[in-house]
């Protein structure tokens, strides 16, 4: 075997197609009435946001968290997940008695724009044409994902949040939610990420931009109508991103280099090492839940993400008289958005006499530390977030 | 010998401090109510659960990582910084009390330290040990080593803190900067404030660290 393993079947693609249009979550449909205005000029309309909700919403609304995911994540943090039957991608966090209560709190979690598991996206169908979207849909960005989720709010009668939560991509969206509706937000957990996507991780998404649009299954993006999808590319985008997302240190106590299956090399590309297996492997299951051109959006999404440029190039500028309560967390052997990063945000939070928290965590298991089991994460969450909800004054269940 | 066979200290602190240390409910009393707080080297938050317990809004910066994430459990908004790097982040007037606790010996410049707190802070209230206290003397004088003591147990290799001074060096630097000092106070072993109107001297030799309520524009 040679390369990345394994055809999606026909059926699985069906399904993610079919999740795309008809997702297996709650839906919110915004008419021609409702369109969404993206940075890019466009209207977008008719458009629909994919969310799942957990726990009640009290009586005075107040209890409200929402979840903002990260770039190949989804709503789907706390339920079994549709097209891979996996616990949902945040189980360790979000639950009863877990840091993000649910007995305590009412949490939201939607699809980003542009995504491809039932909020409007490239892979869903055009109602123009009755096709889908592909690369007619118009580029977003991470202030639209947030345009977006604040309509969705608006429909669920939500006005404050107590928190908006959110790692990666998702922490782009927390400190966007913050900047352009900070009186909406009492209280903000940003985590492993930062006010501007850097030059070197715009380098790694062109890298796997560049590893989809190579692939010959692409067909510029019409991939759906040819009947194909591009999973070599994706794969690869894949495998590369999740190399990111990781660290030497990690790599090397989880596989050092150990081989897979077998004493000796075999003299050949196969997967000899343990840790090629596993890229493999995290490419492999990647494509058959996630559309290539959602990949490309999602990521260009990223690129674009600079809140300092949106006002005058002075970050502080963006905050200024923010009564939002911060805590931000970074983890040491994040080389994707290290803690340098978070140290800006958190010098110009200061400059802007915001109520600011900002741990640096130790841990050797890189970017992807805050989806993992990391008790100090924990501990430091479930403090800040009962901390803001007896500030609000949270009586109660939620106290 | 004890502080109170030397002095007669009728005014001792005899109040019971509770779970909290004597000097940290010295240092709360001596802020308003309602005001804004910076906590510089706040170590565990101690004092900023005390301060926010009396309705004050508190912040944080510690330089230990484990300090900060253990205040930060605790609900607190501290940050991981540096007092000699990182204050000069904060806006001018930002606070309305700045506290430097048991800090400043430690600061690579106490000087320009102590000159950005009274410049984000309306007031800065600051506590160090006093290396005039006579145990501190006595230790150089009769042992001829550096001094130790129940409170600075560290030896002179590994101890964090590289600037001592005394209660008078301390004066004397608030003069020559134009610090005005509202309130200073010296306390003994315990953290106890020595009550009586005593002379600088008394202080400087009794006191086992000062603590001082500072704002700006002092003498010249």
């Amino acid at each position: 075997m040679v390369g990345v393993k394994s055809i999606p079947s026909p059926a699985i693609a069906e399904e993610r197609s079919h999740e795309a249009d008809h997702p297996s979550s709650q839906v919110a449909h915004f008419g021609a009435d409702q369109p969404l205005p993206l940075d890019c000029g466009i209207d977008l309309s008719p458009f629909q946001i994919a969310y799942q909700t957990y726990g009640e919403l009290n009586a005075d609304r107040s209890n409200a968290i929402l979840i903002c995911h990260a770039l190949t994540l989804d709503q789907h943090v706390a339920n079994v997940h549709p097209l891979t039957g996996k616990p949902g991608w945040w189980e360790i966090m979000v639950g009863p008695g877990r840091p993000l209560d649910t007995d305590k709190y009412f949490i939201v979690c939607s699809n980003v724009i542009g995504g491809c598991m039932g909020s409007t996206g490239p892979a869903s169908t055009n109602p123009a044409t009755g096709k889908v979207w592909g690369l007619d849909f118009p580029i977003i960005t991470i202030p639209d994902m947030v345009r977006a989720q604040a309509m969705l709010l608006d429909r669920l009668g939500i006005d404050t949040l107590l928190c908006v939560v959110g790692g990666s991509m998702g922490g782009m969206q927390v400190l966007q939610w913050t900047a352009a509706y900070p009186k909406r937000v009492f209280s903000a957990l940003p985590t492993a990420c930062s006010t501007r996507h850097s030059a070197q991780n715009i380098a790694f998404h062109e890298l796997g931009r560049q590893a989809v649009m190579a692939d010959p299954d692409w067909h510029g993006g019409r991939y759906v109508d040819q009947g194909t999808h591009p999973h070599r590319g994706l794969a690869v985008a894949r495998m590369a991103g999740h190399i990111t997302y990781l660290s030497d240190a990690a790599l090397h106590r989880k596989f050092g280099r150990r081989m897979q299956d077998r004493e000796l090399p075999t003299f050949s590309f196969d997967a000899d090492f343990q840790v090629e297996s596993y890229l493999r492997y995290q490419g492999s299951s990647f494509v058959e839940r996630f559309d290539a051109n959602s990949y490309l959006y999602l990521t260009r999404a990223m690129d674009y993400f600079d809140i300092a440029a949106d006002h005058d190039g002075v970050l502080a500028k963006a905050f200024a008289g923010i009564q939002t309560r911060f805590c931000v967390v970074s983890f040491t052997s994040d080389w994707l958005f290290p803690t340098s990063e978070s140290r800006a945000l958190v010098h110009a939070l200061n400059a802007s006499s915001a109520r600011v928290s900002f741990a640096e965590i130790e841990t050797d298991r890189g970017h992807d530390a805050f989806l993992l089991d990391v008790p100090e994460f924990f501990d430091i969450s479930r403090a800040f977030l009962q901390s803001a909800g007896k500030a609000r004054g949270l009586t109660g269940k939620g106290g | 010998m004890s502080v109170q066979e030397v002095l007669p200290l009728n005014g001792l602190a005899t109040e019971p401090s509770g779970h909290y240390r004597a000097d940290h409910l010295l240092v709360a009393e001596m802020v308003r109510p309602g005001s804004k707080v910076l906590d510089v080297g706040c170590g565990d938050g101690d004092l900023l659960q005390l301060l926010e317990s009396r309705g004050i809004d508190g912040r944080g910066i510690e330089l230990s990582r484990e300090g900060v994430n253990r205040c930060v459990a605790k609900g607190l908004a501290v940050v991981q910084g540096d007092a000699d790097t990182d204050l000069v982040n904060y806006p001018d007037d930002a606070f309305d009390y700045v506290i430097l606790s048991q800090t400043l010996q430690a600061t690579r410049q106490p000087r320009v330290v102590l000159e950005n707190l009274l410049r984000i802070g309306q007031r800065a209230i600051v506590s160090f040990p006093n290396f005039g206290y006579w145990k501190m003397r006595l230790q150089l004088l009769i042992g001829g080593h550096m001094p130790r003591t129940e409170n600075l147990p560290a030896t002179w290799y590994d101890t964090a803190n590289i600037h001592f001074c005394t209660i008078k060096d301390f004066v004397q630097l608030c003069d020559e900067i134009h610090v005005k000092m509202e309130r200073a106070e010296a306390l003994d072993l315990y953290g106890r404030p020595l009550r009586l109107r005593l002379p600088w001297w008394v202080w400087n030799l009794f006191g086992e660290q000062g603590v001082f309520l500072l704002s700006r524009g002092g003498r010249k």
